[in-house]
């Protein structure tokens, strides 16, 4: 362009939007010769060629071979195939990465795959897969709090699992940082599920992800991969406990049915009718000479629905027994309810004190008893040489039945106690595998 | 307020869209081209850029903290890690922001004019500041290459080699970068936020990824 002749102003490129894949570029390799695709030019940093696992620089026009072969290609295959596309999280995301690394915990080696997900406009996601248990990672975009043995971030207090040394084992695809086989990194997993903060440090740096349980079918079905996910085995650090709920909100419904069944159970004492139909003392003085001390007491009415009958017995009963025979007898059909109760009271002392045994009063319920006219047949037999022993019988119509209350108590203690077992089996097992094991066992002596 | 000039270079017709922009780039011929006075001074050339693969480019628009904006330029860097933008955004109050998107993470920042601020020397990932009564901690420092310009900005850039980046977090969430590219340090404050939480516009498309 000549600078004395005026040019027409050339059209300046228009700003609508541009259109077009993002660039992709297909390289040789320099260690084996294969052709390498690069699928997103510009972002991509390292790729690994296909066949001989080399890893080449991205970024560079000659795109150098940064670390040789590995032994592991076409042994170790992705479950989720390289360029595979799928809608995860409502966004669709392209598997673009893959690597393995692993920890070495008391000479046992864990090792797990990551693979890493792109959009052009969302960016980079991971997920996880270790026996089965999947995650989804994104970069944590705060700073979480350290405070002891957790982290806080966004208000959610997450507690410290493991610190590790991850290696890398083996690398597949695109990765948007520099990436080598034996590349080391400090990793502490704080977890609160379904959530586990990770962190990682490489030479000073420090990143955060954030990791959440998902299921491996849902993983199969946003990636159309074929068959069924493999089911996984064991507890992993950050999956949910199967009761679902917290133990703490199964103890909450607890309290709250125990107070409503309180409320009936007052309000059915408050609306009872005790009515008392004998009230009447007493004295028992030894065996009657005739050998039968029975006797009845006048006929009296229970009325209303059918329910239940209270026999009470009050003595001065001291360091003595009386067995008492009771028949509730209908005066009309003879329809009798027979009842025996033993009352004893002792006491003393002796070279530990007061002692005393026994109670000098007793309560029987006669359930289901139906309205009608009645009479109370007894018999009493004793222990009568230390004195005569006084008692009282009362006879009460619609008594509340509190020991039904314990035990409508007793049933609802069931369920809490069940799932609580269940949850605590199953943080055993979460945590068996961390630094803080919840039962200690011999190898973690050293700890 | 928009203003015609014709490039130094080429004699492409080259607009200034804003009024506060200082610099642009000739959309022709790549001249870097600087207002100082009612004239353009072309003071060096843009090589070619790297393959972009960010959907943001010149004449986005979006929306951040109740304000629209629009994308008027940028500056390229390169380092280990790839390449990434400083998009200049023009608010509807008339302010500059700056939107970076390194790693497909979109940050958006504006200037704060704190004195003094640290050396670059004293600078380390863990160190706390406290700016403006929020904490931050240096989490990443990064060494970057200028790499290139594009469209307007509001002060003169060009010409640079190295950038020092220091990248800091705050727990409540925030985001602040320490730029060392000039004699004098810059601070930017802002947030990381989700692409979608922009609502932009205008973006590149990609083919297979509407």
């Amino acid at each position: 362009m000549s600078a004395s002749i005026p040019p027409l102003p050339p059209q300046a490129p228009a700003r609508t939007p541009q259109t077009g894949a993002p660039p992709v570029r297909t390289v040789f390799c320099q260690n084996c010769g294969g052709s390498v695709k690069i699928n997103f030019v510009g972002r991509t940093v390292n790729v690994v060629c296909g066949s001989c696992g080399s890893i080449l620089d991205a970024a560079d026009p000659n795109v150098r071979v940064l670390q040789g072969a590995q032994d592991a290609i076409g042994k170790d295959t992705p479950v989720i195939p390289l360029g595979t596309r799928g809608k995860w999280r409502g966004q669709l995301y392209e598997a673009i990465g893959y690597q393995k690394r692993s920890i070495t915990v008391e000479g046992q080696i864990y090792s797990w795959a990551e693979y890493v997900l792109f959009n052009p406009y969302r960016g980079y996601r991971y997920l996880t897969e270790y026996d089965g248990h999947w995650n989804d990672a994104t970069p944590v975009t705060g700073l979480p709090e350290l405070l002891g043995t957790r982290a806080v971030y966004l208000g959610r207090s997450h507690k410290h699992f493991q610190t590790a040394t991850a290696v890398t084992r083996f690398v597949l695809g695109e990765f948007p940082w520099q990436v080598r086989v034996g590349d080391r990194a400090g990793v502490k997993d704080y977890v609160s599920p379904p959530y586990v903060l990770s962190q990682e440090s490489v030479e000073g740096e420090i990143t955060w992800t954030l990791g959440e349980y998902v299921l491996g079918s849902d993983v199969w079905r946003a990636f159309n991969l074929p068959g069924k996910a493999p089911a996984p085995v064991g507890v992993y650090l950050n999956q949910p406990s199967p009761s679902g709920a917290s133990w703490k909100e199964v103890w909450l419904a607890f309290v709250m049915l125990v107070m409503a069944v309180g409320i009936v159970f007052f309000l059915d004492e408050a609306l009872a009718g005790k009515d008392k139909v004998v009230d009447t003392t007493y004295r028992y003085t030894g065996p009657a000479a005739s050998g039968d001390s029975s006797f009845v007491t006048p006929v009296f009415e229970l009325k209303g629905r059918t329910s239940d009958v209270e026999i009470r017995t009050e003595t001065d009963a001291s360091n003595q027994w009386i067995f008492l025979n009771y028949a509730l007898i209908n005066n009309d059909t003879g329809q009798a309810y027979d009842l025996g109760r033993e009352v004893s009271y002792y006491s003393g002392y002796d070279s530990d004190g007061s002692w005393s045994e026994g109670s000098k009063n007793d309560s029987a319920l006669v359930p289901s008893v139906p309205s009608g006219r009645y009479y109370l047949r007894v018999e009493p037999e004793g222990d009568a040489s230390l004195g005569p022993i006084r008692y009282t019988v009362i006879v009460s119509r619609d008594v509340p039945p509190w020991s039904l209350f314990l035990a409508a108590f007793g049933l609802l203690l069931v369920p809490p106690i069940l799932m609580s077992w269940r949850t605590f089996s199953f943080e055993r097992r979460r945590w068996a595998e961390s630094d803080h094991p919840m039962v200690k066992t011999s190898s973690d002596d050293d700890d | 307020m928009r203003r015609s000039f014709f490039c130094p270079s080429c004699g492409a017709r080259v607009e200034f869209m804003w009024s506060s922009s200082v610099q642009t780039t000739c959309e022709y011929c790549h001249s870097i081209l600087v207002r100082r006075d009612v004239d353009l001074t072309l003071v060096g050339k843009v090589s070619d850029l790297p393959p972009d693969v960010s959907p943001i480019q010149i004449g986005t628009e979006g929306r951040i903290k109740n304000q629209n904006f629009t994308v008027a330029g940028r500056i390229i860097y390169e380092y280990d890690g790839g390449a990434w933008n400083e998009w200049h955004l023009i608010l509807s109050d008339g302010n500059s922001a700056w939107l970076s998107d390194a790693q497909a993470q979109y940050a958006v920042t504006v200037e704060r004019a704190i004195t003094p601020l640290p050396d670059q020397a004293e600078v380390y990932p863990g160190k706390r500041y406290k700016w403006d009564s929020v904490i931050y901690e240096a989490t990443a420092i990064t060494h970057a290459n200028y790499r290139g310009v594009q469209g307007e900005l509001p002060f003169e850039y060009w010409d640079k080699e190295r950038a020092t980046f220091v990248d800091l977090r705050a727990p409540s969430g925030g985001f602040a970068t320490l730029d060392y590219s000039d004699e004098v340090p810059k601070l930017y404050v802002g947030d990381i936020l989700d692409f979608d939480l922009l609502q932009m516009t205008n973006l590149r498309t990609f083919e297979g990824w509407s």
